[in-house]
């Protein structure tokens, strides 16, 4: 009696069990399904685009609603330098909030500062556009750019770089709010992961003299690349997609300038502007492939990231 | 007692989805954002009143012309006039229901409001790079006496597709020949100079940052936001200033009568008085209508609107058409907006 129980028991585990299977495999198989209906809509919207210009969208500064000649450069080297800016200046701030934190910090300190730097994550990313717009564009423009301008700006090879008026908004604006954004993102993950270094391996190196700049370089780093690079990989995702933040202080204009004192646009902010205005089949296809080439800039981006995991721990045990 | 409650559930929910049938159903429309101020507060009142409600999504002109032609709204608003050959091809019909005026606003110490005075092609020059400082001969000869600044002049424009873009670019291809062939009249242009802020409030603020900066905007900003306007030299050679006459006068000048399909952009209007960048905003319905019941809600909201929503669209800083106009307009309801069987949907009342 007992066994029969038992086995019915079992049986009945056992479908569960193969329901369960099912289930999540069905879950997986929509993120893909989605994945796929998204590339495939955004390449069929582009089809007029891809069919008028061709190759010459990716290269042609051009941007004009009313002859309907479009052309992604100007979003595209916008998007691509924001985002350049914005790490090159969150990159090297946020290792060291996260090795102040992890390494230095006394300890009481260590978790109300924590806490605000997640908290800096999760602001919308409007309220970091409507201060950049009222609050740090004014003091930009009266305090920061006429130094940047005398001190830079007459450095032979870069001097171009901080040419023009002061406006406070543009595309060294956009990086800077963007390196803003992106820092808590950075920091947060780059905290954890360095979190995660066994003590021991730590407290050996130390035992043996080191310093705690060596401890950090040689011991910390190589532990925790992956997370490392992880980090600095969704700080740039962040950064390339941002749209709202980016619209308040980039200038918006479809303009390509040497200086980054001067207005840009990037794709994301070109696609929320001017979308909802779009008409005529032309433009909303030149908008939509945007879409399909941020997707693709995303799409490089993670696949480098990759390789570059994977050529790091090929070098793994061969490096001193 | 379960199975009484679920009757009485279902009774309701019937009587719910069958209540429009019987009464006025609610009004769905779309499109500008430039009168979605006042089409919010004429559906508030107008809720009030009849009961009937006035649905309105701002989604922009482009978005409401695209759900007009898909019929998934009673009608499409839009702050750019379709011409004859689009309404034909969609089998659509337009008329207007408020005006606006775009106003150029300028930021330079010392200068007050209202002072500058500008010449439609010195505009045009402005915003086409080719005047690139305040005291520039150009500017200078039409205000003497006061000191202008030998600063870069910031040319500020609208970043996102809009319906003030499209009435200051119209004004400005009328204006310059020069402005007509490099970039045209649209709701976005190719800028050929300038910075853009999104939406009204983007440019207001900018203006109101960037020293020695020029934009514009919608008139109601320019009072909201006490901003520093210009003198603008009208088709007739005077100098106006925006205000409610002004708008008033360049509507006045305008012979509806003979612009079919209420074509019409108020731009470079004829009289002393006309302020030149003045606009209406249309609504578009289409011809033939599947719901007449439907239909006709819609029209007696905007017939409702023109009689008694004058007030409401002043408080607002918009408008309203002059009586004459409004005239046209149901009449032209009845000539056009039919049913399936051919029969007008909206009578003129004498």
């Amino acid at each position: 009696m007992s066994k029969i129980h038992f086995a019915a028991k079992l049986k009945r585990q056992l479908l569960f069990d193969r329901i369960f299977h099912k289930v999540t495999w069905f879950f997986t198989f929509v993120v893909f399904a989605l994945l796929a209906a998204l590339i495939g809509s955004l390449i069929i919207g582009s089809i007029p685009t891809i069919k008028a210009f061709g190759f010459d969208f990716l290269v042609s500064a051009d941007w004009n609603p009313v002859t309907e000649k479009f052309g992604a450069l100007v979003p595209i080297v916008g998007t691509l330098i924001t985002s350049m800016i914005a790490l090159s200046i969150g990159i090297p701030v946020s290792f060291g909030i996260a090795l102040f934190l992890t390494e230095l910090s006394p300890p009481w300190l260590r978790r109300p500062l924590g806490t605000a730097i997640e908290l800096l994550a999760g602001i919308p990313s409007i309220i970091y556009g409507m201060w950049g717009l009222f609050v740090f564009a004014p003091l930009f423009a009266q305090y920061i750019q006429p130094w940047l301008q005398d001190t830079l700006g007459q450095v032979p090879g870069i001097g171009f770089l901080f040419e023009g008026s002061f406006m406070g908004i543009g595309m060294l604006s956009a990086g800077i709010i963007l390196a803003i954004m992106v820092i808590p993102f950075i920091a947060a993950v780059m905290r954890d992961v360095f979190e995660i270094v066994p003590p021991m391996l730590k407290e050996s190196a130390y035992a043996f003299g080191a310093t705690t700049w060596e401890v950090i370089w040689h011991v910390v780093l190589p532990y925790t690349k992956i997370g490392v690079v992880g980090a600095i990989m969704l700080g740039l995702g962040r950064a390339l997609g941002e749209t709202m933040a980016v619209t308040f202080v980039i200038g918006n204009a479809h303009q390509l300038h040497t200086s980054l004192f001067m207005p840009g646009n990037s794709i994301a902010s070109a696609l929320a502007n001017e979308f909802t205005e779009a008409d005529g089949e032309l433009y909303t296809s030149a908008l939509i492939e945007l879409g399909l080439i941020l997707f693709f800039i995303t799409f490089v981006v993670l696949a480098f990231s990759k390789i570059l995991l994977v050529q790091l721990k090929k070098r793994e045990g061969t490096a001193t | 007692m379960k199975l009484q409650f679920f009757l009485a559930l279902l009774a309701t929910t019937a009587a719910l989805i069958v209540t429009p049938g019987i009464y006025a159903a609610d009004i769905t429309g779309a499109g500008a954002t430039f009168p979605y101020p006042v089409y919010a507060k004429w559906a508030d009142a107008y809720k009030k009143q009849t009961g009937v409600r006035m649905n309105y999504q701002s989604i922009g002109s482009g978005g409401g012309i695209k759900q007009i032609k898909a019929k998934t709204v009673d009608f499409g608003a839009s702050d750019k006039p379709l011409t004859l050959e689009e309404l034909e091809i969609n089998g659509l019909t337009q008329f207007p229901t408020v005006l606006g005026g775009v106003v150029p606003v300028i930021n330079i110490d010392g200068v007050k409001q209202g002072q500058i005075r500008l010449t439609g092609t010195v505009l045009a020059d402005i915003f086409l790079g080719k005047i690139k400082r305040w005291n520039d001969p150009a500017i200078a000869g039409l205000n003497a006496g006061i000191d202008l600044p030998a600063s870069n002049i910031t040319v500020v424009h609208r970043a996102d597709g809009s319906g003030t873009t499209f009435l200051f670019t119209d004004y400005l291809s009328k204006v310059s020949p020069e402005w007509k062939e490099k970039v045209g009249a649209d709701v976005s242009v190719a800028w050929p100079v300038g910075t853009g802020g999104k939406g009204n409030e983007g440019v207001a603020n900018f203006a109101k940052q960037i020293k020695n900066s020029i934009g514009y905007v919608e008139a109601a900003y320019v009072k909201q936001s006490k901003m520093n306007y210009v003198q603008l030299q009208n088709h007739d050679g005077a100098y106006v200033i925006p205000t409610e006459d002004s708008f008033k006068a360049a509507a006045a000048n305008t012979q509806w009568d003979k612009a079919p399909g209420f074509y019409e952009i108020l731009t470079n209007k004829p009289g002393q008085n006309s302020w030149p960048i003045t606009g209406a905003t249309f609504v578009l319905m289409h011809k033939s209508q599947v719901n007449p019941a439907q239909a006709l809600a819609v029209l007696k909201f905007f017939e409702w609107a023109y009689a008694s929503g004058d007030e409401m669209a002043l408080e607002l800083d918009y408008i309203p058409l002059p009586d004459s106009v409004v005239q046209l307009i149901e009449s032209s309801w009845e000539a056009n907006i039919k049913g399936k069987d051919g029969k007008a949907i909206f009578s003129v009342k004498h």
